[in-house]
């Protein structure tokens, strides 16, 4: 099958490569582009392991072609520190509130998180729960991602963090 | 796991995507979100040897109004219906649904009409255009036509959509002005499809039911407009007795597969659970 040029913006930078019309956008940023922090978890569209910030969408990138990102401006979890290497928000917020355990859900969940709270700044738990709905995490049982996520949103935010009463 | 090889084609109008979908054949498929589609061609259970990318082709997005209607492009996105005020204000029972649709992720890709095109018996949107009387315009390479939700759906997977055709917006007309309505849907978790679910939209007057229509998910090979039940409220207060009559009327035309949300008889017990507590709910919001 020819190959198709495909041109993108992933984390600030023009990237370019040569992709069947068949290559995942996952495969092509793990592969062509070696970053390997964009998980693959379940490869039918319920994990979101393989959640990306693309034109301003959370995405699944296993269930779209490198071709249909020809042209857009993609974030993965390598673009998210701020600019002088410092945790953002939401990558200290997972640190301090023990969001992870194997890690593997994490780039997703972070991700998925970032557009949550660009879209909406001070999200209540339900909103949180509902948010990150397409993410599953099998080993934290959520409450301290959830918490991760409140602590970004109160750190963006300037207010300080308070923990819910048990 | 990785789709089978196929020519990528990314139209910008709709013509040429009919022109296309039409000289290419039975072995060319429209690709919307892609979220039913491309998990499919990673199973190998879907292989098309050319896909038409619709993302490039700037007609097939929008939600405008035209009279008493709502024209919403084919492509619109489940995201794209909740964030619009027009639908809020118009429809409000589309948002009420496309919230119950998969996970944000999906709903930032999958469209409208995907969810409504591709027949699949667990979508949600079906039974609710049944129910608001939507139509759908399908355009192929002799024209456009429109075609009324109630006579889309044929089968699981099998609908009123000709081979080169293309369903490129659908036309809901706005219920009146303090309607009631209301969506329930049993579901195992967050973004499944339905083991049952009724769509419920009515008019009441001096709290008795005006006009009433109810539509159903997943409780047969397609989704089923429940005319006896429907019948059966009109003039009542909704008392008990007239929501029993009702849920019996709508569990008679229901025949759901056995699958892992339940046995047959369970599918239809709770089928007409969600036939009443939608009928309540819809009756509680009207105005």
């Amino acid at each position: 099958m020819a190959k198709t040029h495909v041109t993108m913006k992933v984390n600030g930078a023009e990237v370019e490569g040569l992709v069947e019309p068949r290559t995942l956008l996952v495969h092509f940023i793990r592969e062509n582009l070696a970053l390997t922090g964009t998980h693959i978890g379940c490869e039918t569209t319920h994990c979101g392991a393989c959640t990306i910030d693309i034109d301003g969408m959370s995405v699944k990138s296993c269930t779209m072609f490198a071709v249909q990102a020809q042209g857009s401006d993609i974030m993965t979890i390598e673009g998210v520190a701020n600019a002088d290497g410092s945790l953002s928000a939401l990558q200290e917020g997972f640190r301090m509130m023990h969001g992870l355990q194997c890690g593997f859900c994490t780039p997703g969940m972070i991700l998925r998180a970032q557009r949550l709270l660009k879209e909406n700044p001070a999200p209540t738990e339900a909103e949180i729960r509902m948010g990150i709905s397409g993410n599953f995490c099998r080993c934290t049982g959520y409450q301290n991602i959830v918490r991760a996520i409140q602590y970004a949103a109160a750190k963006i935010n300037g207010v300080e963090f308070q923990e819910a009463a048990e | 796991m990785i789709p089978g090889p196929f020519s990528y084609h990314r139209p910008a109008t709709v013509a040429d995507a009919v022109k296309l979908l039409s000289s290419l054949g039975e072995e060319a498929r429209p690709l919307a979100g892609g979220h039913s589609l491309v998990p499919m061609m990673k199973l190998r259970l879907a292989t098309p040897e050319h896909l038409v990318d619709l993302h490039g082709v700037a007609a097939l997005k929008g939600i405008s109004r035209s009279g008493n209607a709502i024209v919403i492009g084919a492509m619109a996105t489940q995201h794209e219906l909740l964030a619009s005020d027009e639908i809020g204000q118009s429809l409000p029972i589309l948002h009420e649904i496309a919230l119950l649709i998969a996970d944000p992720q999906v709903r930032y890709r999958g469209t409208i009409g995907g969810n409504v095109a591709n027949g699949d018996p667990g979508n949600d949107m079906p039974a609710l255009m049944m129910t608001l009387g939507a139509s759908y315009r399908l355009e192929g390479a002799s024209g456009a036509r429109d075609v009324a939700a109630t006579e889309f759906y044929q089968g699981a997977y099998f609908t009123a959509l000709e081979p080169g055709e293309l369903l490129t917006s659908i036309s809901v007309p706005v219920p009146p002005a303090g309607h009631g309505y209301a969506y329930e849907k049993l579901k195992r978790k967050v973004g499944d499809y339905a083991t049952a679910a009724a769509a419920v939209v009515l008019t009441m007057a001096d709290g008795k039911v005006a006009t009433c229509a109810i539509g159903l998910t997943n409780l047969s090979e397609t989704p089923l407009l429940a005319t006896d039940a429907a019948k059966a409220v009109i003039g009542t207060s909704l008392d008990p007795a007239t929501l029993k009559k009702a849920a019996e009327a709508a569990v008679a035309i229901m025949s759901p597969a056995a699958d892992a949300r339940g046995p047959v008889e369970y599918r239809k017990h709770v089928g007409g659970i969600m036939v009443m507590r939608a009928l309540s709910r819809a009756a509680a919001c009207a105005k």
